[in-house]
């Protein structure tokens, strides 16, 4: 098993956002919470990886002063999360992992609502309605009820209302899981201009893709505790890069295209993995361009061409030498809370 | 999506300044504002006002004429004796429905919003309660409106007719907090509805609704005598018909006053325990 990775990420100076020690949350014998610390300095993210049943939820849900731990503290900007949570509600955003918008409302009603709870007044909230409507693509279906809307568009009012008051720290928890994958980059770029605006994020996700794609750090955590944090190429290092997938138009070709994925990746020879489909790991992003580049000169033409970060399962299996399925201490199914 | 790319939006006061400016009334304001969306979901789903309009015909319809006879002698002096205590009956059965959408709104996650926001703990509840006054005054009207259609005549002045309509809405407004302590204690929506309907329909089966106290045997009598529906069917009679209404408004008042006190703290604790 790999030790969690304490190494400051940012440096000690960097003045921290969000923090978190020894958070313990039980509910009745399901132990969700076994002394987890987090730690996310200004302006950046953090994802929290983990399965289904982790305690992603429920470390989310204290921070943002919706439960109390039964030990351990947490702080939000210097601000304790039990103590001082009146104030810790004035400074954060939250998009809980199933849509929270009232459905029977516009969207334009929704968040003239949250707006008016935050005081920005009559004008000032219809304002701001109409202004983070329209930056999210929904000015359209304002004036629709939110049950009209598909799923990527209440995701998206959803993730609108979160920012009606400006807040400087901002909780997404699976902001995409159940989105098609053009939908998910729509809300990658979401994501990077909060942060680019000066946003502190922590977004809990089950893929190693998007924690990657997104987070300056990665904390995995599994059955409430931490088994790993570190940056994401620190993080991939441990379990492994990459892989290409290459899969040629001519089954005739698969042994060429086999000798020249063997030279591009990082030594390895290529596996078929599927049928017709060869797979090699790679160090760095360039293996793509350079594997084009080199089949094109060999007159190969391929069908599907993609590089791919583990999935979480192989993941865990790295982190902890067993799949992240194979338990029976929580039951993965009723995790949905 | 293209416009997402740019820099997000960051107009308006942010929320350092609100924290800087606490405004006055707050509890107030976000009461108010909450109970805008009660009204604004009572306006988009007006198949949930079903119940409570068809309810109040069909019972009108089926006692006036099938007992109305064998009860008061003419179906007319029965339909004059029967619509006050259907009117309360109906809108003591029309605050069910607080306790169970408050008990859906919170399993669908749209308080984990309220609650993560700057908003005083009880602005959701009370917004709530108040927003149903509209659902309320709907079933005194629409249950007026179907009596005068059975030929319901108020044989008293219009303020008095009026003031029983009042007693009515603020009756089932105090009651209201029953039902909303009862959706924050239970797990599920449908239990809520079944709790609710074990409590209201013995109080109004055991009450003058239907049958004057008089013809009761004596236990019974006692149960009616107190019941707080009782109370509010006699002080609506008298205030409809111009028949003396003697202490049974200041009772009703009391019992108002007592729902109030008592299960109005009792549901703001529950609401701040459910996690
Ligand atoms: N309100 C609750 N009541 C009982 N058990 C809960 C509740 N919330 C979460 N749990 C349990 O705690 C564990 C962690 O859940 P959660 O934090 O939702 O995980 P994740 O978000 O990573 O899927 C799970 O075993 C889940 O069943
Ligand atoms: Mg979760």
């Amino acid at each position: 098993m790999v030790s969690a990775d304490r190494r400051t990420l940012h440096g000690m100076t960097a003045e921290l956002m969000i923090e978190a020690e020894g958070l313990v949350k039980s509910f009745g014998r399901t132990r969700a919470l076994q002394g987890v610390d987090l730690a996310v300095p200004r302006g950046t993210v953090l994802g929290v990886l983990g399965p289904n049943g982790a305690g992603k939820t429920t470390a989310v849900r204290i921070l943002s002063t919706l439960l109390t731990p039964d030990a351990g503290t947490a702080r939000i900007n210097g601000l304790d999360v039990v103590r001082q949570a009146e104030r810790v509600r004035q400074s954060i955003g939250l998009t809980g992992q199933y849509a929270s918008v009232d459905e029977d409302l516009t969207g334009q009603q929704n968040l003239e609502l949250f707006g008016t709870l935050l005081e920005l007044g009559r004008v000032g909230a219809r304002r701001r309605a109409v202004e983070l409507l329209d930056w999210f693509d929904l000015t359209d279906a304002a004036h629709r009820p939110a049950k009209t809307y598909s799923g990527g568009m209440r995701r998206r009012l959803d993730l609108a209302a979160s920012l009606v008051g400006s807040p400087d720290v901002i909780f997404l928890d699976e902001p995409t899981t159940g989105l098609d994958p053009a939908k998910r980059e729509d809300m990658w770029d979401v994501v990077r201009s909060l942060v680019a605006n000066g946003a502190t994020v922590l977004l809990t996700t089950q893929y190693l893709e998007e924690a990657d794609a997104l987070a300056d750090a990665i904390t995995v955590i599994d059955h409430g505790r931490v088994i790993a944090h570190d940056t994401p190429d620190g993080l991939k290092r441990v379990v492994g890069g990459q892989t290409l997938e290459v899969r040629p138009a001519d089954p005739a070709h698969l042994a060429p295209t086999a000798a020249i994925l063997s030279r591009v990746g990082s030594g390895a020879p290529a596996d078929e993995v599927r049928k017709g489909v060869l797979a090699v790991p790679v160090t760095d992003d360039s293996a793509l361009t350079e594997s084009v580049a080199r089949l094109a000169t060999a007159g190969i033409a391929v069908t599907e061409l993609s590089l791919h970060l583990p999935s979480l399962d192989e993941v865990f299996f790295t982190l902890t030498g067993r799949t992240a399925a194979d338990d029976d201490t929580t039951t993965r199914t009723e995790a949905a809370a | 999506m293209s416009t997402l790319t740019g820099t997000p939006p960051r107009t308006g006061p942010t929320l350092s300044t609100v924290v800087a400016n606490p405004r006055p009334l707050r509890l107030v304001r976000h009461s108010l504002a909450l109970a805008k969306r009660s009204l604004i979901k009572t306006w988009r789903t007006p198949e949930a006002l079903i119940d409570v309009t068809l309810q109040p015909a069909l019972f009108l319809v089926i006692f006036v004429y099938v007992f109305g006879g064998a009860v008061a002698g003419s179906t007319h002096d029965y339909l004059q004796y029967l619509l006050p205590g259907i009117l309360a009956q109906t809108i003591a059965t029309g605050c069910i429905a607080i306790g169970v959408n408050l008990n859906t709104d919170i399993a669908k996650g749209i308080f984990d919003r309220f609650r993560s926001l700057p908003v005083p703990r009880s602005a959701p509840l009370l917004g709530a309660v108040l927003g149903d006054v509209v659902r309320y005054v709907i079933v005194t009207v629409s249950t007026l409106a179907i009596g005068y259609l059975l030929g319901f005549r108020i044989e008293a002045g219009p303020l008095r007719a009026l003031a029983g309509c009042l007693l009515a809405v603020l009756f089932a407004l105090c009651l209201s907090w029953l039902p909303v302590y009862v959706g924050m204690k239970v797990r599920t929506p449908g239990a809520v509805q079944g709790v609710m309907f074990a409590l209201i329909m013995p109080l109004s089966f055991a009450s003058n609704v239907f049958v004057t106290a008089g013809t009761l045997p004596g236990w019974m009598q006692a149960v009616v005598t107190v019941n707080p529906l009782t109370h509010l069917v006699t002080a609506m009679r008298g205030l409809f018909l111009g028949t003396p209404v003697g202490d049974h408004v200041w009772w009703t008042l009391l019992w108002c006053a007592g729902f109030v006190v008592v299960f109005m703290p009792l549901a703001l604790r529950a609401y701040r325990r459910r996690v």
